[in-house]
């Protein structure tokens, strides 16, 4: 076989190499113009604050457009607008209701790869992820909430379903247009009308979107969307002809908006942040452990509310686990999002970079042990290596401050009951994973861990039929399924 | 042994397969699919006549493309190992015959051990075996375990390839248990199928021996090579595997020394799309031999 071997191409020591080739979506798909206003009343309008805000790709830095912000009269404007159209929209005939939701669903799986690349330019994620995650999640809460749309009394036995009115949402830049379907969906299917801010770094998406509604048939003003920064989504929530607030981000400003909204008579749901624990066994099946965990810290750069981002692995296997996981973490390939073969793309943002820059100093400065496979970082962008953190004590910030990066803190436990107490060890209380081959011992952690949802031998799963939110400072309120629908009507108890 | 869990598995391969492989990325894995290609013929209809021409082909896949490499061995049964070997002795393409009783392996081990002896003597370089399956499902690990090692030491120097049947083992947890034991007992390679049971080579249970490898190398320190075979018609499969290969045991694996794919029809859909990427048209079926 001798001439067969000179067939690989080989390094200096000997070695075959074969290097996928580059395999790059076309960035113009996005089709994004220069200039983006804000969206009120079914039509793109110039903000009257005069003021635009520059989004840019967090990969290169590059420039995208200039976003239009939203202020107080603008805030103003979109709330007046959404009230208007509200006693409309909610005696519009339900089946009529689902139509406008099954078309917008339509076109979004349509149009799939333009909002792909999007949120991908603006917002940092893979390709892999937006193609293959995000916007199939997408498409998929629209059609299952057009599917509500005419049923909700069956949904809700007994009962007499009405609107909240007006609702006004504010979303996070980690999932930027499947937050807007999270949020916009359900709210939009129950008969309210929409007041939607999304993120200042990710609003391109969420504009497209409500381009989107308009073409799927969607009547002016119930679907707003405004730009802008805190300050906007402070005056949103605050406005007073706001019905319902619905917020996802973090528990800091969650905390803000619930004082604020204290005694307003305004409903609320919160999703905010979250310190989610792998809980591994030693009879689990550890190479799709290792999967899991691989998925559940580094998907979306670890920029996921529910990320794993605590590894809990019992004594007895402890170091073989994490020797395979470093093995598994150098055939990562960190880089351009928009090559197809991109498993961890960039951070969202120069002050996120910061943050989990900042907290992986303090792990170090307390002691714990990193390990960062070799990996070159483009020049360019906001970049972080995938990090694993051994020797980790519950006491270090890097084991109870949600990162929200790709950084992954290994502790140990010796008894299923030491684990519970260690995972439940958080003033967060969102998502866990539990691994292990044993059956009972899946129903008796799920029974005990204080989290929104526990995912077993798997992580990461949605579906928008199944409810999704959190326990403790992780928040209130479910999205998805008929629970998702309960928090945006009034009369079902 | 650690227990494996399907839906990952399968999430894992999933994930695997939307790797997009490119130009001279592309261009390499064509030809080395090629040079890992165990070309095969395994029917009772098998002539004199049809392994001669398929040796013939082995050696030079592309008669109109010299650069195109010859692949690494002609797998055939015990009778037509002596005709395969005529052809094929003086060049890089090696002779593996089946054995064993293969593709049921129902048969006493003396039989098995004659068999063996004889395709060696015969010529074959490498003797692809079955694992009686019958015992394994029995729980007789030990029946399976010595047989292997029986039939290893009768090959003698020749490559021996242990053929699990994985269609056959029914979970994965068999499948990576019945890897373990191959390899333990003296295998070179571990193969998934015959061929003649369905499924045969899945991308899942190709992945469950790739880290029953991987596990076996870290414990041992001895690299057993990996040959899905069965089933793997297209060169976008093949392509698949070897994305499975490079991103599970790296790129100490990617040779042919390490890896094989038991294959009939795959060799010229490797061919037409070398000729696609060289030219950008697609050819005429008519223009590649079939042996």
């Amino acid at each position: 076989m001798g001439n067969n071997d000179a067939l690989a191409p080989r390094s200096e020591t000997g070695v075959p190499l074969w290097e996928y080739q580059e395999s790059r979506e076309n960035p113009d798909l996005a089709a994004i113009r220069d200039r983006s206003g804000l969206w009120i009343n079914g039509e793109e309008t110039e903000p009257l604050t005069g003021k635009w805000f520059l989004t840019i790709d967090p990969a290169t830095e590059g420039h995208l457009s200039m976003v239009a912000e939203a202020g107080p009269a603008d805030v103003e404007r979109a709330v007046g607008a959404a009230r208007d159209a509200a006693a409309g929209w909610a005696a519009m005939p339900a089946t009529e209701r689902a139509k406008s939701l099954f078309r917008i669903a339509r076109l979004i799986q349509e149009r799939s790869r333009e909002l792909a690349v999007l949120d991908t330019l603006d917002g940092g994620k893979p390709i892999r992820e937006a193609r293959d995650m995000d916007l199939p999640l997408v498409a998929a809460h629209f059609f299952y909430h057009a599917g509500w749309a005419d049923k909700l009394e069956y949904a809700f036995l007994g009962t007499e379903p009405r609107p909240m009115g007006v609702v006004g949402q504010v979303i996070p830049w980690n999932f930027p247009l499947l937050m807007a379907a999270w949020k916009v969906a359900p709210a939009l299917a129950t008969g309210n009308t929409v007041v939607l801010k999304p993120a200042e770094t990710t609003p391109l998406s969420a504009l497209r979107l409500a381009e989107i509604a308009a073409e799927a048939g969607l009547p002016p003003g119930v679907l707003n969307v405004i730009p802008g920064a805190g300050a906007t989504g402070a005056e949103l929530v605050g406005h007073g002809g706001v019905d319902k607030v619905a917020f996802t981000g973090s528990t800091q400003v969650g905390k803000e908006i619930r004082r604020r909204l204290a005694g307003s008579g305004k409903a609320l749901t919160l999703e905010l942040g979250g310190k989610g624990a792998h809980v591994v066994f030693e009879d689990a099946p550890l190479d799709q452990a290792v999967e899991g965990v691989v998925n559940g810290i580094f998907f979306n750069q670890g920029q996921v509310c529910c990320a794993g981002s605590r590894l809990l692995v019992q004594e007895s296997v402890a170091s073989e686990f994490v020797d395979r996981l470093r093995r598994r973490l150098s055939t990562l390939r960190v880089g351009d999002p928009l090559d197809k073969n991109t498993d961890i793309g960039a951070i969202n943002s120069a002050a996120q970079l910061q943050r989990i820059t900042e907290l992986v100093e303090s792990g170090q400065e307390e002691g714990a042990l990193i390990y960062q496979p070799p990996c070159e970082l483009p020049e360019r962008g906001f970049w972080f290596p995938p990090t694993l953190f051994t020797d980790v004590s519950q006491s270090h910030r890097i084991a109870r401050e949600e990162i929200f990066g790709p950084v992954l803190s290994i502790l140990t436990f010796r008894t299923p009951a030491e684990a519970v107490e260690r995972a439940n060890n958080t003033p967060y209380g969102l998502a866990s994973g539990v691994w292990t081959s044993k059956g009972s011992r899946i129903l008796w952690m799920a029974d005990r861990l204080a989290a929104g949802v526990v995912w077993a031998n798997t992580y990461n799963k949605f579906d928008p039929a199944s409810p999704f939110g959190g326990v403790k400072e992780s928040g209130f309120g479910r999205e998805g399924g008929r629970h998702g629908l309960a928090a945006y009507l009034r009369g079902v108890g | 042994m650690p227990p494996t869990d399907e839906v990952m598995v399968e999430e894992r391969v999933a994930a695997l397969s939307t790797r997009s492989i490119k130009r001279e990325a592309k261009m390499w894995a064509l030809r080395a699919a090629i040079s890992m290609t165990d070309l095969t013929t395994l029917e009772g209809m098998d002539t004199k006549e049809k392994v001669r021409q398929l040796c013939h082909k082995a050696i030079r896949p592309d008669p109109t493309d010299a650069s195109i490499p010859p692949v690494a061995a002609v797998c055939v049964y015990p009778n037509l190992v002596g005709t395969a070997a005529e052809v094929l002795g003086a060049t890089s393409v090696r002779v593996a015959a089946v054995s064993t009783y293969f593709p049921s392996g129902q048969a006493p081990l003396d039989l098995k051990v004659a068999e063996t002896r004889q395709v060696v003597a015969d010529g074959a370089d490498e003797v692809d075996m079955v694992i009686d399956r019958g015992a394994f499902l029995a729980g007789d690990y030990v029946k399976v375990f010595s047989e292997v090692a029986t039939v290893r030491e009768a090959a003698g120097d020749a490559c021996l390839k242990v053929i699990l049947e994985t269609g056959e083992l029914g979970s994965y947890d068999n499948v990576r248990r019945a890897s373990m034991l191959a390899m333990a007992a003296g295998a070179d390679f571990i193969k998934t199928s015959t061929g003649k049971v369905s499924p045969a080579a899945t991308p899942a249970v190709t992945l469950v021996m790739l880290e029953s490898i991987r596990d076996f190398h870290r414990s041992t320190g001895r690299a057993v090579g990996m040959k899905p075979a069965g089933g793997i018609g297209s060169a976008k499969q093949a392509i698949r595997w070897l994305v499975l290969l490079n991103e599970t045991l790296g790129l100490e694996w990617m040779t042919p020394q390490r890896f094989r794919f038991g294959a009939s029809s795959l060799l010229n859909d490797l061919l037409m799309q070398i000729r696609w990427l060289e030219t950008e048209r697609y050819q005429s079926p008519d223009y590649f031999t079939r042996a």
